[in-house]
């Protein structure tokens, strides 16, 4: 209540809006922070430089691209307030899909020996489709059944999962042309995560589709008094997500130059902590892709600096699991904050 | 009486002095926020045995106070004397273990817990293995009840009961602790006259067994029938305390808002057009029967009847929130089928629901996110993108006009007084340019400024043109503002009365038929 002695404390007079800092920033900084650490550790333990590396630099961004495609999806389910478990697992069942399609004739034990050779335009579109039928199907389960979207997503997570295994009696597809591979090869997964970040940064802060988006999320109610139909918007929203996951199966597959059913296990939880970390608030509402990009570069270059100091990858998991604890209490934080001031 | 032993204890080891006078004393209080001060040198006293009321303005300080008296802020500056003692409290728990206990407006209890759990929660009686004693805990929870007259079954789920019930089970906790002193925040606001009758019946009661009783509300004449003292309060600053019976409704208004206020109502006779509305049979399965009526062009049309009669349910099902079973709604003699908020959107009418918080505020969002958010439905977006420029200043005039007080645009709706987020979810329904307006409850926990200023805006909107759909359960605010009255009794219409017929009594005898 107090908070409603700040709007009449002001008065009638409108100030000028007061500077804000965007909630990206301090993200930015901690990744700064991240990389500074690193920089002094490097050269005390290791004896080199942590950042003036390109080439480290380039294999730790190329690594987390798929994650980053990934998370431009889950920020905009998790704004909605819902949650997406199912991405890893599509991840590697669009990788198996696409692959499938993707094969060289040259190579001899082609899945299906009539499908070879063909243009890369069909695999990838098999994968991206496939990704966003699965999407479909967890919008549309939540939309109609009203169920949980952690449930549904699971459900999508395990069966997905087990559809990868089914679809090649658990072989892995290799031998797929150059032209699929391609996409996989130098910076072509960073310029996909980066275009597709755009695209979505863009509908999220000047469309009526983010607009609605961020409505979902800070007030089902509200949005639907408002007009907004709610089922259908959190069907596109699910459903862009599963597409943006089969596009990451297709990238996954390509810059392995095969497909294997194990393909994109955890990467729904490393999608998910990355945009935690930028920001976005599991409660809904809250949320920006330019902050998940900032998560997902973090996450790489916590990475990469460990491997950099020759940490064990037990204990890399360890640290990972605690950042993202402390990413959630730092915005459980800040919420309380948010309403004291 | 008898004091739980922690209370007698916490009594000892303070030295009060049992019989002072006052059992609340507050001096020179001072807090401030960043960037305000929500209360400047501040003082109250409350009397054993009275029931004293907080009057203000939203914003004016009440809270605040309140909730220092309740723990839950320490004041910056100041003092708080309980029973001639000072005491500084440092938790809600503190407060209500010296004796002091706030119900609070969002009522706090557990539904999956029994009546008697949530009373004796944390001080459950034991038998001699350590485990709860639900037989005892039964036991004490009726005798608590028979002394505060309330007739509940101690062994239900607190969900099943309704909100009125819940109220007397927090008050039934409260009294358990052996409080002193009790706060309460606007108590009434979701009972209907019945339950209201009861609620101050157990006040009496409490107060004639030396309780003091803070009492908050915006209601006139609960005041006058309630309180003995009150004390206004305006800005952060403490203006006055008098006995009730010694002011008249003006007085009391022009110390809350420090000006006359010359027409509560400002109703004006305005040219009635055609039928643009009109409703027939409606039905909605359990809920409400055979509701049918027109509004015309101009006309105000109010809903009257007690929570549960149907009124705010008959406004969802117009707006297509939970559609008809039943029964037809034509605009401008056409029949429409009318089954999501969008399709309501599309035929020009807007709904501003009852309850600010659950479902108007997008509470995390800022002011323009929130005023927009209706219109983006079919106005101001290309191609889907929205038309940026366009909207912000199509809102920053709706802003103006409806004159929100708000630093800017960008502010969190949160952050804003209720009279002025209900302001922002008005303009965000007005850029929709309804022609058929359905405000329910549109002044509920307002202050009186803006409670005029709403009730001018809502008259000029008739004026031009608009059919208006007004569900109060204010009676002098109904009667003011209508053209035609609807009363409503468990899910039927009893009547409708014309605006030279109503009166009080007449809408009271039909709302409980």
């Amino acid at each position: 209540m107090e908070t409603n002695v700040a709007a009449q404390g002001t008065g009638s007079a409108l100030p000028a809006a007061k500077r804000r800092m965007p909630p990206e920033f301090s993200i930015f900084l901690v990744l700064i922070g991240i990389a500074l650490v690193y920089e002094v550790l490097g050269w005390i333990f290791v004896g080199q430089s942590f950042l003036l590396n390109p080439q480290r630099l380039t294999i730790m961004i190329l690594q987390v691209a798929v994650i980053g495609i990934i998370a431009v999806g889950v920020t905009q389910v998790i704004i909605t307030g819902g949650i997406d478990l199912s991405s890893g697992s599509v991840v590697g069942m669009t990788a198996m899909f696409s692959a499938s399609v993707a094969q060289a004739s040259s190579w001899p034990r082609a899945l299906y020996p009539s499908l070879t050779d063909l243009p890369a335009i069909v695999p990838i579109g098999l994968g991206i489709g496939v990704g966003l039928l699965a999407g479909l199907i967890n919008g549309q389960l939540i939309a109609r059944t009203k169920i949980p979207p952690f449930i549904a997503t699971l459900g999508m997570m395990v069966s997905a999962r087990g559809i990868s295994k089914w679809y090649t009696k658990g072989q892995p597809v290799s031998g797929l042309t150059e032209q699929f591979n391609f996409i996989g090869t130098g910076i072509w997964p960073v310029v996909v995560f980066l275009v597709v970040a755009v695209i979505f940064h863009v509908a999220l802060r000047y469309t009526r589709y983010g607009k609605f988006t961020y409505a979902i999320g800070a007030n089902v109610q509200a949005a639907r008094v408002s007009g907004i139909n709610v089922e259908a918007h959190l069907i596109k929203v699910y459903a862009i997500a599963g597409m943006l996951a089969g596009l990451a199966g297709v990238v996954t597959a390509a810059r392995a130059q095969t497909a294997q059913a194990g393909m994109g296990v955890m990467y729904e939880l490393d999608a998910i902590a990355a945009t935690v970390i930028g920001g976005t608030s599991l409660t809904g509402g809250v949320g920006r892709i330019t902050g998940t990009v900032i998560g997902t570069i973090i996450l790489g270059v916590m990475t990469s600096g460990f491997t950099f100091l020759r940490v064990d990858a037990y204990y890399q998991e360890i640290v990972k699991g605690l950042i993202i604890v402390a990413a959630v209490v730092i915005d459980v934080y800040r919420q309380k904050n948010r309403k004291k001031a | 009486m008898t004091l739980s032993p922690t209370t007698m204890a916490a009594v000892r080891a303070s030295g009060a002095v049992p019989n002072a006078e006052y059992l609340l004393n507050v001096e020179g209080i001072r807090k401030e926020f960043p960037g305000v001060v929500a209360l400047d040198d501040v003082s109250f006293r409350l009397k054993r045995g009275t029931v004293h009321a907080l009057m203000g303005e939203n914003g004016a300080g009440k809270s605040t106070l309140m909730k220092i008296l309740a723990g839950i802020y320490t004041p910056d500056k100041g003092e708080v004397q309980l029973k001639g003692v000072d005491i500084r409290l440092k938790s809600p728990l503190d407060a209500l273990e010296n004796g002091i206990a706030m119900i609070h407006q969002e009522l706090n209890l557990m539904p999956f817990m029994t009546v008697a759990e949530n009373i004796w929660i944390r001080r459950e009686p034991k038998n001699r293995f350590g485990f709860v004693d639900h037989g005892e805990m039964r036991r004490i929870t009726a005798r608590l009840f028979d002394r505060l007259n309330i007739k509940l079954d101690p062994e239900i789920e607190v969900r099943h009961l309704s909100v009125a019930n819940r109220q007397m089970v927090e008050i039934a906790k409260a009294v358990s602790y052996e409080s002193d002193v009790l706060i309460m925040d606007e108590p009434t606001s979701a009972l209907t006259e019945r339950e209201v009758a009861h609620l101050f019946e157990i006040i009496r009661d409490l107060r004639s067994q030396g309780i003091g009783i803070v009492y908050i509300t915006h209601k006139m004449n609960e005041l006058f029938e309630i309180a003995d003292e009150f004390s206004v309060f305006r800005d952060g600053k403490y203006i006055g305390t008098h006995a009730s019976s010694d002011v008249t409704r003006d007085d009391i208004i022009r110390m809350m808002v420090g000006r006359e206020i010359t027409q509560m109502f400002p109703k004006e006779d305005v040219p009635i057009g055609d039928v643009v509305l009109s409703v027939k049979n409606l039905t909605l399965n359990g809920v409400f029967r055979d509701v049918s009526f027109d509004v015309r062009a101009g006309e105000i049309l109010g809903i009257a009847g007690l929570v549960g009669s149907g009124r705010s349910n008959v406004a969802e099902t117009l707006f297509g929130v939970t559609p008809a079973s039943s029964g037809t709604i034509a605009i401008d003699g056409k029949t429409v089928s009318i089954d999501t908020p969008n399709t309501a959107i599309r035929n020009r009418m807007a709904f501003l629901t009852e309850d600010r918080k659950d479902t108007g505020c997008l509470l995390i969002l800022d002011v323009l996110e929130n005023m927009q958010i209706a219109v983006l439905q079919d106005r101001f977006v290309k191609g889907g993108f929205v038309a940026e420029k366009d909207i912000t200043a199509a809102c920053e005039e709706m802003s103006r006009k409806l004159r929100v007080k708000t630093p800017n645009l960008q502010e969190r709706i949160e952050n804003l007084s209720g009279g002025n987020q209900q302001k922002v979810l008005i303009g965000r329904w007005l850029l929709t340019n309804p022609r058929i307006l359905i405000l329910d409850e549109p002044t509920r926990g307002i202050d009186v400024g803006a409670k005029a200023e709403i009730h001018r805006l809502v008259t000029e909107l008739a004026r031009n043109g608009v059919a208006v759909i007004m569900i109060s359960s204010e009676m002098p605010e109904v009667l003011g503002m209508s053209d035609r009255i609807m009363v409503m009794h468990e899910g039927r219409v009893t009547g409708i009365l014309d605006r030279a017929e109503a009166t009080q009594i007449k809408v009271m005898e039909l709302a409980a038929s």
